[in-house]
């Protein structure tokens, strides 16, 4: 099970290599998230529609390691925008990755763009 | 460097490492401690817990790797069998020799077995270490494999006696408590609240023999049959329980020739010094004033006291008069003494209140003059406990009537004392000794804003948990002094209460959770406490389905299923009253089939079926609406089940049709969404089948009509309901729930079910009776309405939601892909599967 989180990583702006065509824009809900399968990883997408901002994250849980995430409620504590995992509502950072709520392990985040109504998700490879 | 050497790990010698490494980074000091038992110290003051999950993990106070990372060398499974004073070393079983400069003894005691013939049988135990205990689970499985009424004893019906009582319970044993005194736990009750215990003890399975002395334990080929008290006075047991009382582990001290009391016991002074000031003794192997203390929280006293001396604190000292009030739960019975439980008519006069009907008893020692209290004892109700040892602690003032300290508030007894009273050196956890002086100041310097923090930074509460109820009041207490208003929002989007929320919505008519946060919201987007909240309120007042606006709804309402360890998800279809056709069950049989479902009867007499992925849950759904079915709303804050016994349409005892008044009531409130589930009853007779006195509103068929019950539940604080009315026919029962459901849905907190909330209404069920049958509020005619209009609303949403293609969207694991879940890994379980079990 080690080995599965180990797949998620956080990769920042300056070193995506790759922009994942995902999906359209309508296919995710109005401030929600739902799952974007690239290669053999799972990646949470969620739309802030209020604040006209979209993040992602992996859809793994690091709690119990369940594809759980992108289930999640989402909204901000503090400002700051979080992702609360439907399984026992740890929540999570999604500009950080950081566990709010306690001292789970931080979950990898992915950067997002909107083109003509698609979305995309940035990889290093 | 300086090496100290403890003898025990039990939870006084583990305290005195905490205290010591909290004190001092060790650098100067090597701390090795040593273990009789093979495992780290555990909590003893809770063994009996063992017996509900045989975890000894849970019960561990710290795991073996805490030693290692505050550089404490503990070494288990090992027995010291010497000390040598003169070359200040000692001497484990396996010959190993170790040198101190301190010596700390914390060896505990063991269980004293009285010399009784036949003792030595197979069948008799000790309660003391897990080892035992173990031991007693593995026997105890035997014996009822061979006979499955096998009875146990218990020797002793003092305080570990009693939960022994209870581990002979939960072994599935007949358990039969056996003392020599003529009354229960007599070190710390009185004769009629032991009468009191008794009754409760007797009401909830156990068999109590008293003024019984036992002359032989008789046996078979080695094993236990009986106990022998005298001629022709014989109990039939196959297992024996001892717990007689305890014996100081002091044989280490003895053979050093160290100081002894007479009847054993380390003699210490008030610095937990024996006769040799370089070995100190604490706990229950120390004689101090002459007496063993065998509560936990004077050892702990005892091992804070050894620390600071060894760190040169000398200051810190036992005080002369230790405090042995204490409050526990003893099978599930509040039993609280503190101060003089007992006092002789010459110091002062007692106040007593008793109701043997409720298992009730109170009693409070007050001096002469009527200004101080000296003690008391409580059995079946312990709330008052915090407040009345703080009064004795503190020779706080008294009420001029102090019947009122303990009297109901039914019959003039008013809640009297406020934790802002007491003074700043008032101990409030006495666990962890901390004052409320100390409480107050990280409140007021700003280091706990909050009753999380102020655990977290103080530690109070983190023990027995017993204070944590007065933490809380003094916490809130003292923001509001400083002005920081306590919160009554429902987070930190919205200062508004529940119930203030739910009025606005209501006015203003509002349809989206956006609207609600940004015209009455504190700024940000919301979050997992507000979202459903709001959600929940649009459809209580709405009727809308969780549908609507799904991204706002707790995840099981967004998905209409129930979310399961491995993120799979259960289904449950709504079976009215339980009544099933067999038609309905094969169609059930078959599509759980179909799927692979773990099927199993839920404990609302329904039928769950479990490990339905996200893209089959609106394949299965279509299938079981086509066989007549609809959503059970297990997932929803919203009625669940309204169980039922077949009543008078099969039953020979039944004098009414409870199925068919359950279903017409289940039909009449499915759907309808609460600040939390609510569950419903309906028995033919007052056998009551159904359980219904522990569910939110509950009728039992009786001569003239139903009586309903409101209020009860089961979970984590099971409650009877209560009484509300009396031989009412059925269109009146409908109009007491409708108007009682839409009351708690108006006014209740978020996520508080109907008993909580009608244990805080003021006035309790009296006020709801004047509310609900009188109108006192004016309110009847709008609640009757508005609930009608929630009831003529119904609307299935999985029919709602499969047959409408963008909520379909929803029930896709990826948006990009028809794939599944491709981490989902299930194992095999009697036939059937289950989740792979959590690392």
């Amino acid at each position: 099970m080690e080995e599965i989180l180990k797949k998620y990583k956080t990769t920042k702006l300056e070193g995506v290599n790759v922009w994942f065509k995902a999906a359209p824009v309508d296919a995710f809900p109005k401030d929600g998230g739902a799952c974007v399968k690239y290669k053999d990883l799972q990646i949470a997408v969620f739309n802030f529609e209020r604040l006209n901002t979209w993040y992602a994250s992996q859809n793994l849980s690091p709690e119990k390691q369940e594809m759980v995430l992108s289930r999640g409620m989402i909204g901000d504590h503090n400002g700051i925008p979080m992702v609360a995992c439907p399984l026992h509502k740890k929540t999570f950072s999604l500009e950080t990755g950081e566990n709010l709520n306690g001292d789970l392990e931080p979950i990898a985040i992915y950067p997002v763009k909107i083109e003509n109504n698609i979305v995309y998700i940035g990889f290093s490879e | 460097m300086k090496t100290i050497v403890v003898i025990g790990n039990g939870m006084v010698g583990f305290k005195f490492c905490e205290k010591f490494v909290t004190k001092e980074n060790l650098g100067n000091y090597k701390v090795i401690v040593f273990g009789e038992e093979p495992r780290p110290a555990y909590d003893r003051v809770h063994l009996s817990e063992f017996f509900e999950n045989q975890n000894a993990k849970a019960l561990e106070l710290a795991p073996q790797s805490w030693y290692e990372e505050n550089g404490i060398e503990l070494i288990t499974d090992t027995r010291i069998t010497d000390i040598h004073r003169d070359k200040k070393t000692i001497t484990s079983v396996n010959e190993k020799q170790y040198t101190y400069d301190y010596l700390v003894l914390a060896t505990g005691s063991s269980a004293f077995v009285p010399p009784i013939k036949g003792v030595e049988k197979k069948g008799v135990f000790v309660y003391r270490t897990i080892e035992d205990l173990e031991d007693m689970l593995s026997y105890a499985a035997k014996l009822k494999v061979k006979n499955p009424n096998a009875k146990a004893a218990v020797l002793g019906g003092g305080l570990l006696g009693l939960e022994a009582g209870k581990a002979a319970m939960d072994m599935g044993l007949e358990p039969h408590i056996v003392e020599f005194a003529p009354k229960l736990m007599p070190r710390q009750l009185d004769s009629r609240s032991s009468q009191v215990l008794q009754l409760k003890l007797e009401s909830i399975g156990l068999n109590i023999h008293l003024s019984k002395a036992t002359n032989q334990i008789l046996g078979d080929d080695g094993y236990i049959t009986g106990m022998e008290f005298g001629e022709d006075d014989v109990l039939d047991v196959e297992m024996l329980i001892i717990s007689a009382g305890i014996r100081p582990r002091d044989e280490l001290g003895k053979t050093c020739n160290l100081e002894m009391g007479v009847r054993g016991g380390i003699v210490v002074n008030n610095k937990m010094q024996t006769s040799d000031p370089d070995i100190y003794a604490i706990g229950e192997v120390a004689l101090y004033n002459q007496m063993i203390y065998g509560l936990v929280a004077p050892g702990y006293d005892m091992a804070d006291v050894a620390a600071n001396q060894i760190l040169g604190q000398t200051e810190t000292l036992m005080p002369d008069e230790i405090d042995m009030s204490t409050k526990l739960k003893l099978i599930g019975v509040d039993v609280a003494s503190f101060g003089e439980p007992f006092m002789p008519a010459s110091k002062g006069h007692s106040i007593i209140f008793e109701n043997k009907t409720q298992h009730l008893y109170k009693r409070i020692n007050v001096s002469l003059d009527g200004k101080s209290l000296l003690g008391g004892i409580l059995v079946g109700d312990a709330a008052d406990y915090n407040m009345l040892h703080q009064i004795y602690l503190n020779g706080m003032s008294i009420p001029e009537d102090p019947a009122q300290l303990i009297l109901p508030a039914s019959e003039g007894g008013t809640t009297f004392g406020d934790v802002t009273d007491l003074p700043d050196e008032a101990q409030i956890c006495s666990c962890e000794s901390v004052t409320k002086g100390q409480i107050c100041n990280v409140i007021e310097n700003g280091e706990a804003t909050d009753v999380t923090g102020v655990v977290s930074y103080t530690k109070a509460g983190t023990g027995c948990g017993g204070c944590k109820p007065m933490v809380t009041d003094l916490t809130n207490a003292t923001l509001k002094a400083l002005g920081i208003e306590v919160k009554e929002g429902v987070c930190e989007h919205f200062d508004l209460s529940r119930q203030d929320l739910y009025k606005i919505i209501q006015v203003k008519g509002y349809t989206t959770f956006n609207e609600v946060l940004d015209n009455h919201g504190t700024g940000g987007h919301g979050c997992e406490l507000c979202k459903p909240l709001v959600a929940s309120l649009m459809a209580s007042i709405n009727a809308d389905t969780a549908n609507k606006e799904y991204a706002i709804q707790d995840s099981n309402d967004r998905f209409l299923a129930n979310i399961q360890r491995n993120g799979t998800y259960s289904v449950v279809p709504r079976v009215p009253g339980g009544e099933i056709t067999p038609d309905k069950l094969i169609a059930l049989g078959q599509i759980a089939k179909k799927y692979d479902l773990y099927t199993k009867v839920t404990g609302g007499v329904r039928i769950d079926l479990f490990g339905a992925t996200l893209n089959q849950l609106p394949l299965i759904w279509k299938e079981l609406i086509s066989h007549g079915f609809e959503s059970g709303h297990a997932y929803g804050k919203s009625l669940r089940t309204v169980k039922t016994c077949v009543g008078s349409t099969w039953c020979r005892y039944g004098m009414d049709e409870s199925v068919s008044f359950g279903i017409e009531l289940e039909n009449r409130y499915r759907g309808i969404r609460a600040p939390h589930k609510i569950k419903g009853g309906v028995s033919g007779c007052i056998r009551e089948c159904a359980e219904a006195r522990g569910k939110d509103f509950g009728l039992i068929a009786v001569e003239g009509g139903w009586n309903l019950y409101l209020g009860g539940n089961g979970g984590a604080t099971p409650r009877h309901a209560e009484l509300f009315a009396e031989q009412i026919d059925n269109e009146t029962v409908i109009k007491y729930i409708d108007r009682y459901l839409m009351f708690y849905m108006r006014t209740a907190k978020p996520l508080q079910r109907t008993a909580a909330w009608q244990d805080r209404l003021e006035g309790g069920i009296e006020y709801l009776k004047e509310v609900i049958i009188e109108d006192k509020l004016g309110i009847a005619a709008d609640l009757d309405e508005e609930m009608q209009s929630l009831v003529n609303k119904f609307e299935c949403e999985w029919t709602q939601a499969v047959n409408d293609p963008e909520m379909m969207k929803r029930f896709n694991h990826f948006v990009n892909s028809e794939d599944e879940d491709d981490n989902l890994v299930f194992v095999p379980l009697r036939e059937q599967k289950m989740p792979e079990p959590w690392k």
